[in-house]
């Protein structure tokens, strides 16, 4: 699939390190939604790129997938980011108040690649991890692509809301594998069919590993092209430490490591080696 | 210290990425004039050890990335020259598995045009550089240095990094100094454990008093051997606590992966030049 991402972060759309603060915090289901500013990331931002943040007494960083970014808005240009607070970190970030102030690196990684031509594209998300997918639905629909999305979670609390999202897409469909809305199910026993009606050219997937995994693999056997957004621990997001191995193989078909952080996060699904990943997310 | 040093303040080894990711942090002059270390080169690649390889514990990482690197060849052809063109000066970090194998990397990187100076990795902590040389006793460290230093031309500098270890780091910074060690880097990572058990080393400012206490004890016993202070660094007051216990520059690792704009502020505030100990203190960063 012809590759519009250009050269990767650090050339032409170097990312910046801001004091950010918190505009605006809410609550939906089992997530805090934060929108911040962050002077220069939402104007550089692409769709599938993420950010670092810092979290005090903490020195490793977090990383999440930007939402959301608004040109202008009363505080002036902002970006949003969804908050599932696990464990220190997130818990941390997830009780700031408005006003509270986040060093903020960014955006980071490589985005989703676009097609060039107005194609058919299944998204599928689960969790907080279909964040990235919203803007990226914009971003297809503007190029006249078919958009087709697809969000799941393990819970109605987790599900994050398509309701914006209709406006890019055709078709929303909703899935929980605790049947509590939509449909009932995970992406594995649904991404086949998902694949074969929306007649995909290619399938844009973010979530946990083994969503990736099934998302790629339908591709794979539709004759479609894939795109995962990997999320692994990643202690700077810069690209610094090396800390972040991510194992795939190369266009040369030579196995190797790379950075989830810099290489990634968003990297064609048949390049990943899934089994040397694990299922740890 | 003379010209050809670097210094005060240093990128340390295998916390700025390949250089290029870091340029966006940089500064106002990108990376011009940087004194960066790079990540240990190795004569063939290494893929690094398997995740997870850093984990987050109170005031610092434990950290198993195990050296992940190109290769000579590889960083040659591609990584040096983009450094070089960027303007940083360039240390290159290098580790070995056999006496030979420093030798060999030291002398094919005499020839590259470009390289500053060298640092030679003899203080890994335990199994973060599995399959490298064994240098724990002093001696050994002596060697290395001794045999890198044949192989390096001598109007430039060669760097011994040493473990930060109270017990034997003066021992150990006489004798890679007695066999050509322009200075010694004190310290590396920490030798500590995963929550897990796994080996790994500890880096950031918990082990800043570690790496101070054997500064200062060098530079007791050893007011002529040139010190460079690494562990811990992360704002100006951290930087100046090496510097006034004789350290003649200071590296920064860890600090720059929770902000990468950290060498960036601390090369502004430590400005070559006399250090005048009267001069207004530069606002201090919160963390
Ligand atoms: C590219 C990317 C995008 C992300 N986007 C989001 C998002 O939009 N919303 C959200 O809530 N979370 C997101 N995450 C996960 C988030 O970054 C948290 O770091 C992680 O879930 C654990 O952080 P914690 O402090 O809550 O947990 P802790 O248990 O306190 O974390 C301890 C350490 O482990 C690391 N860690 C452990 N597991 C993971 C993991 N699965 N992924 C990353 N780091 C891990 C943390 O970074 C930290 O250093 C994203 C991760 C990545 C890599
Ligand atoms: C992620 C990471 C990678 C490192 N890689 C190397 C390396 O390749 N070679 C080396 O000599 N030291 C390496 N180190 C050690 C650092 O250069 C430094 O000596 C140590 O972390 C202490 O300094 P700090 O507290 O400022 O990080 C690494 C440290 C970290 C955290
Ligand atoms: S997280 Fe540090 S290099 Fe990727």
């Amino acid at each position: 699939m012809p590759d519009e991402r250009g050269p990767a972060r650090g050339s032409v759309h170097p990312s910046v390190h801001v004091d950010g603060e918190v505009v605006a915090t809410k609550r939906v289901g089992g997530y805090r939604h934060l929108t911040l500013t962050a002077p220069g990331v939402p104007e550089r931002f692409r769709a599938g790129n993420f950010v670092a943040v810092t979290v005090a007494g903490h020195v490793a960083r977090r990383a999440l997938w930007v939402h959301r970014v608004r040109a202008s808005s009363a505080f002036g240009p902002t970006l949003d980011v969804v908050v599932e607070a696990r464990g220190s970190g997130t818990a941390w970030l997830a009780a700031q108040p408005v006003g509270a102030r986040i060093a903020i690196t960014g955006p980071l990684g490589r985005p989703f690649a676009l097609p060039k031509d107005a194609v058919s594209c299944l998204l599928v998300g689960e969790g907080y991890a279909a964040a990235p997918l919203f803007p990226l639905a914009e971003r297809l629909r503007e190029r006249g692509c078919a958009v087709s999305l697809v969000v799941s979670a393990p819970d109605e609390a987790r599900l994050l809301s398509a309701l914006e999202a209709r406006r890019s897409a055709r078709s929303v469909t909703v899935l929980t594998a605790d049947g509590s809305v939509g449909q009932r199910g995970t992406v594995a026993d649904h991404v086949d069919d998902l694949v074969r009606r929306s007649d995909a050219d290619v399938v844009y997937a973010a979530g946990p590993h083994a969503v990736l995994r099934s998302a790629a693999g339908a591709a794979e056997r539709a004759g479609a092209w894939s795109q995962v957004a990997v999320e692994t621990p990643t202690p700077c997001g810069t690209g610094l430490c090396h800390g972040c191995p991510l194992p795939v193989v190369g266009e040369d078909g030579v196995e190797r490591v790379v950075r989830a952080c810099a290489e990634g996060p968003v990297l064609r699904g048949d390049r990943v080696r899934w089994d040397a990943l694990g299922d740890d997310r | 210290m003379s010209a050809d040093l670097p210094g005060p303040v240093m990128v340390a080894a295998g916390c700025g990425g390949t250089g290029r990711e870091l340029e966006p942090y940089a500064g106002p002059d990108g990376l011009v004039g940087l004194d960066l270390v790079t990540r240990s080169i190795t004569l063939d690649a290494r893929a690094g050890g398997p995740g997870p390889r850093v984990a987050e514990v109170p005031g610092g990482l434990v950290n198993a990335v195990g050296l992940p690197n190109p290769g000579l060849e590889h960083f040659l052809a591609t990584e040096l020259p983009w450094l070089v063109r960027a303007g940083a000066r360039v240390f290159v970090s290098i580790a070995g598995s056999t006496m030979g194998e420093y030798a060999d990397l030291a002398r094919r990187l005499s020839r590259a045009p470009g390289v500053a100076g060298l640092e030679v990795n003899v203080g890994a902590p335990d199994e973060v550089g599995a399959g490298l040389f064994e240098v724990r006793e002093p001696y050994h460290s002596a060697s290395v240095i001794a045999a890198v230093r044949r192989e390096f031309p001598s109007d430039r500098p060669v760097l011994a990094k040493l473990r930060p270890d109270v017990s034997r780091i003066v021992e150990g910074a006489r004798s890679c100094h007695e066999a050509g060690a322009t200075a010694v880097v004190i310290g590396n990572a920490v030798p500590a454990a995963f929550p897990d058990g796994r080996a790994g080393g500890l880096s950031g400012p918990a082990i800043a008093p570690v790496a101070l206490r054997c500064v200062a004890e060098v530079h007791r016993a050893l007011p002529d051997v040139p010190t460079i202070g690494c562990g811990g660094v992360h704002d100006v007051r951290s930087a100046n606590a090496y510097l006034d216990a004789g350290a003649d520059a200071v590296q920064v690792g860890t600090a720059l992966l929770h902000d990468p704009t950290t060498v960036a502020r601390l090369r502004a505030a430590l400005a070559p030049g006399p250090r005048n100990d009267s001069r207004p203190a530069p606002p201090e960063e919160n963390r």
